[in-house]
Formats: structure tokens, sequence, C-alpha cells
């Protein structure tokens, strides 16, 4: 299929189609307008649904419905947004149900800002809302790896029976760049495969009446749930870690930086390279799980100096990258809470002071 | 004749059948007592029994059965 | 013989929860007789609220949904939109409906979701332990109102059938009583009304029950139906209040 200009939320949306999501409900925010508006436009001419909810709570909760009953569903929205949803993510996770949900993020806390940023980094990937849970999280770092990973999301979604959140920064949701779109693909409800999801039911049928419930009163009962919850973490854990490298296997420095940041990330990299400076990048696809044994192996290899970590937010994945390392080599932190990106200038100023030792 | 079944240990002696009842058929008992400790009802005349199965719509635990000739 | 009553087997044989006394259990029966009746067991999907009724899904022998508390209308807007052809209600108590849900509750008519919600109001929080509700009446007291409800402070009980009959999606909304035998074969016949009216497409339907709480009155089943009488029924008239043809 040929290459076409596309921006990222528009993008996202006709990918989300085109992985067989029929159901998208949503509420417009800035800087994710566009995944609606698109949806309100196409969903009538394949015969799907899009509803406009009259908030991001409601927006949710039918997201809730919709999984339920087994169909593909999406909701999307920007960071306060969802925060608003993450009652429902909660009551989803808990009724093991399958979603994708989008988060085109922007600057927080509060209202903050309608540009880019990275803040919800925490609250993607711990869950977000009440109780142990998490989300599968997808971080694109461009418009084309947006439409790669929605088939993806849904699939892991479906295997996993949990929320997938593709958390996609500011800029990959308003930007324009060239896309292949893959071939639609017809999602149908089978039965057999989700026999949890409430299609109908009769006394006497040999299925049992579908119960979408994430009540436990029972001490027992819900420490059964949360047992089958945790070991489908560890699978997913142990499959579906996502992870790019970048730059010199012999670098003397190692950068951990996701999203659009990454990006900024390489071009510093290239740029250190005609310098003589051999840096390497492990861009996490997936927040979570994270690339766990990756940045271990890395920043215990002999040659590796440190590491930097780069984010647009006040150092959130930080934290992992540091549980990661373990204590093997220095960690830093390069970046700023809000929206101002870090430039290619200072990142590099920062790799060479790490180089030479300086702090 | 009409037959009153009376599922004694759905039943949580709240009388709403007795008072439902347009021939005072019903009480809760003072000596029987259910698995959960309550009195249930039962019925103490129910030869006069018209099968209107007011009891039975007013009893919030669908407890009461009604059948009849 | 012939059966002049049983129980109906749209309800599982789960024992309920229920106080002794209390009207859910009548409430769960009339609702689930209708779907019965109509023939629609097989496309019935139930959403249970978070209140007293958060076992619904354990009663109600269908497919079943628990909901977040007040998102019921939502959840089941979910489930109608993918699957139009199911007959979809939820069950919704007043904090949930009337509290924490408006606007839930309010935007579902108002798209005229083509669902049916029964609502039960008892002026009372149950399930926490008898705190103050939207719907609790000028005096009561509750826990949270212990020296009674004081419409300065924190306003006058919330008539939702009223409020929700001015909406144009709605189609059908009725307030009724479970105070007498008349009185509950009128809450069927409204219940069976708003499941007819959904399955005929014309849009939003509601019922409003009032419905007693013996524990949180602190009043035996029998005093609580005559303070529901004397108290309730006044200040919430029944009957009809909207129904689109």
């Amino acid at each position: 299929m040929a290459k076409i200009l596309m921006k990222g939320n528009e993008a996202i949306a006709e990918a989300a189609i085109r992985a067989g999501c029929r159901f998208f409900f949503g509420y417009p925010i800035t800087p994710q307008t566009e995944v609606p508006e698109y949806m309100a436009a196409r969903m009538p001419e394949i015969g799907g649904c899009f509803l406009q909810a009259e908030s991001e709570v409601a927006a949710i909760n039918m997201v809730y419905g919709a999984a339920g009953t087994g169909v593909r569903v999406m909701t999307s929205s920007s960071s306060p947004g969802v925060s608003l949803k993450q009652e429902g993510i909660s009551y989803i996770a808990g009724a093991e149900l399958p979603c994708v949900i989008i988060n085109v993020m922007r600057g927080g806390p509060g209202l903050g800002g309608i540009q880019a940023s990275q803040g919800d980094y925490f609250q993607s990937t711990r869950g977000g809302g009440h109780g142990d849970y998490r989300c599968i999280v997808y971080a694109p770092a461009s418009v084309q790896e947006v439409v790669d990973l929605m088939g993806v999301a849904f699939d892991a979604a479906d295997q996993y029976r949990c929320p997938a959140m593709i958390v996609a920064d500011g800029i990959i949701g308003q930007m324009m760049e060239p896309v292949e779109l893959p071939e639609p693909y017809e999602y149908k409800v089978d039965t057999e495969k989700k026999p949890w999801a409430a299609t109908g039911w009769k006394p006497g049928d040999k299925k049992e009446r579908a119960v979408i419930n994430s009540l436990y009163i029972e001490v027992d009962e819900l420490h059964e749930l949360n047992t089958r919850l945790q070991a489908r973490y560890r699978e997913i854990e142990k499959n579906e870690v996502r992870y790019e490298v970048y730059g010199d296997e012999d670098a003397e420095l190692v950068v951990c930086a996701y999203g659009t940041v990454a990006r900024i990330c390489k071009a510093a990299i290239d740029e250190l390279r005609d310098k003589g400076l051999k840096v390497k990048l492990i861009r996490p696809i997936t927040l979570w799980p994270f690339p766990v044994d990756c940045v271990k192996a890395a920043a215990e290899a002999p040659e590796v100096k440190a590491v930097l970590t780069v984010e647009l937010n006040a150092g959130q994945m930080l934290e992992d990258v540091k549980l990661a390392v373990n204590g093997a080599k220095p960690v830093e932190f390069l970046g700023n809470p809000g929206s101002k990106m870090p430039t290619v200038e200072e990142i590099c100023e920062k790799l060479l002071a790490m180089s030479k030792g300086e702090e | 004749m009409v037959r009153i079944t009376i599922n004694e240990e759905l039943c949580k002696g709240c009388s709403l059948c007795a008072r439902a009842c347009p021939k005072q058929i019903l009480e809760i008992s003072r000596d029987k007592l259910n698995a959960k400790g309550y009195h249930p009802a039962e019925p103490v005349n129910p030869e006069a029994c018209i099968a209107c199965a007011s009891c039975a719509r007013t009893c919030p635990d669908v407890a009461i059965r009604i059948e009849r000739e | 013989m012939a059966v002049v009553f049983e129980k109906t087997n749209m309800l599982t044989d789960a024992p309920f929860h229920y106080c002794p006394g209390c009207t859910h259990g009548v409430i769960h029966r009339l609702a689930a007789e209708v779907v019965e009746e109509m023939g629609l067991q097989e496309k019935a999907v139930g959403v249970a609220p978070v209140g007293c009724a958060v076992f619904a899904y354990r009663y109600f022998n269908c497919d079943m949904f628990e909901a977040a508390h007040g998102r019921a209308p939502a959840v089941a807007t979910g489930v109608k939109r993918a699957r139009p052809d199911a007959c979809v209600f939820t069950y919704q108590g007043d904090g949930d409906l009337a509290s924490i849900g408006t606007a839930e509750i309010v935007h579902a008519a108002h798209r005229g979701e083509k669902i049916t919600t029964i609502f039960v109001n008892n002026a009372i929080y149950g399930m926490t332990g008898g705190q103050m509700a939207p719907t609790t009446l000028v005096g009561q007291k509750t826990s949270t109102s212990p020296y009674g409800r004081d419409k300065d402070w924190c306003g006058a009980p919330i008539r939702m059938s009223e409020m929700l009959a001015t909406i144009e999606g709605a189609a059908f909304i009725e307030r009724v009583a479970l105070n007498n035998n008349a009185n509950i074969v009128k809450a069927k016949k409204a219940i069976r009304k708003a499941f007819e009216c959904q399955m005929a497409g014309k849009g939003f339907s509601m019922v409003e029950v009032l419905s007693t709480c013996p524990t949180n009155w602190g009043m035996n089943p029998v005093e609580a139906m005559k303070w529901l009488e004397e108290n309730m029924i006044p200040y919430y008239p029944l009957g009809n209040f909207r129904e689109v043809q």
C-alpha cells in the first residue's frame, strides 16, 4: 500500500478502525480531538458506532459496557481526561475486559497546558486508578509506529483480557507524517474465544450466563482474582516487552528515552558520533512491561560509564531505569516537567559532560 | 382448596404478607426458627384462603407459592 | 393443582441478601417477571448499581454487568450500542442515580438511549448504613443529617421523575409505589410499559419505585410502609409523567 500523509490523531483513528474497532466513545479535549472527529465522520461509513459521551467518565463506562459484549472498542483523551477515566479503567481491569485507551499526553498538573508532555508515565504504567492492576502501555515515537502498534494493542488486550493503552505525546498526535496503513481487518466476536462476553444467554445454554463484574466481597475470592491478574501480568512481562536499540554497540553511555523525546535523542547521538562519542539509545516501546533486562544488560556492559534518562517530565521513567540498573552504574536525568522539550544541544552537552565524568 | 407453600428458609419474618392478606391467614411463627434465625410466616387458617396471591406478590423474598384445585 | 403464583425463572435460586421487609426483592421480581413474560430473557442484559442492589447480578437470571457507582446508564449505553437488539436495563438506587450518577442518567435520557431504568427511591443510602440521600425528605433524620435534613443547608429532596420528564429523549417516565397490592400491580404494569417502550425503540424509559428501608429508617417493615404512605407519597406523587405514543 502506498504511503499517505496523515496527522497523528487521524492515523490513530483510522488504524483502530483497520484493527477491527467498530465502537468509539469519547469526549473532546486538546490535543486529541481529531481522534473523535475522525471517528465521527468515519464510523457511520462503515456501520460502526461513534458516540460523543457527556464526559470522559461516561465514555470509559460506555467502553466497559461495549467491551463486555466482546466487541473491539476504544476511547481516546488527553491527560486531564484520562485522569477522569481512571475509575472506569480500574473497573475494566478488575472485570478482565479488553479495550484500547489512547492518551495524547499534554502538560500538567491540573489543566496544565495543551503542549506535548510525558507527564502521565507514572499514571499509565502503575495502573492509574485504585487497586493492583496494570495496563499494557505502548509509547510510539512516530505516526507510523502508532499505526503499527494499534493492531498489536487490540490483540494484546484480547489475549490478556486487560486494557491496553497507547500514550502518544501531543506531538505524535498533532504532527503529520507519511504512513502506510495496514489492510482493514474485520473483527467478529467469537463466543468460543470470548465465552465470558455478554452475547445473550438462556437457561439450558452450554455456557454460563455472563456476569461482567469486579466485585469480590469474600477475601478469598478477591485474592483469587488478584492472583489470576498478577499471573497474567507476569505472562505479559515475559512476552510483550518491546523496545528499540539505536546507536553504537560499544557505546560508553546509554540513553533511555521514549516517544518524541527518543527522536531528539537519536539526533543527539548522531551528532555526538561525529564528535567521537559513542552513545546507545534504548527506546522502550512498551512502557509497561518495561524492558528491564535490556536496560540492565546495557548498563552492566563493562564499557558503559553511565546511563542518562531523558523525558518530558520531572523524571518518571527514571525510576524504572534506576530499578533496572540497580546501582550497577550512575543514572542521570535530563528533562523538564510540563512541556518544555529538551533540545539536541542540551542532550549533547549533558552526554559530553557525563563522558568527561562531570556532574 | 388452596395450597400455600412458604419457603421457610427464604422467609425473613417481615410480616408484609400478613399485612397484605385480606383474610388474616398468615402470622409470624412464635416457635419456629429458620437457619438464618428468623421466625418465618405460617398460615394459621389456610382453609379461608381465596388464592388472591396478595401475600406472594408483596413478599420481598419471593418465598410464597400459591396453588389451587 | 393449578399454580396461581410461583417464582419466575428470570430470577436465580440465590436467596436475596436484603434486610427483612426491604422492597428491593419485590422490585427484582416485577422486573424479572416482565422480562420473562415478554419473552426477552435471551436478549436481556441488566446493569447492577453500587448500593444495596450491588448484587443484583446474582439474582437476575440473564447476562449481567456490575457498574461503578452511578455509571450504570453509561455502561448500558455501551451495551445497547454494541447490541442494539438487546433488552438492556439498569437497576439503580437513589444515591446511585440521583446523586453520583446524575450526569449519566440525564444524558442517557437526553440521548433517548433505548434502555429501561428501574429507579429505587427509598430516601436514604442503605448499603453504607443510612446516610442522607438526595431524595431524603426535609426533616428526615439519617446518620449524616442527624438533626433532620435542613433544606437551607443541603437543599430540598430531588424529584428525578419530574426532572427527567422534561427531557425530550425520555419516552416513558412513571412513579409507582409498592405499599399495597393494587399499587404492586400498577408498578408491574408501568415496568412492562417501560420495557415495551424500549423494545419499540421509542427512547429512554424509567420507572421510579418508592421503596422502604426499614433497617435504616429504624422501623419495622409494616411501620415503614405506613411511613412511606404518609411521608413519601405526598412529596413524590405517584403517576405517569411522560409517555410518548
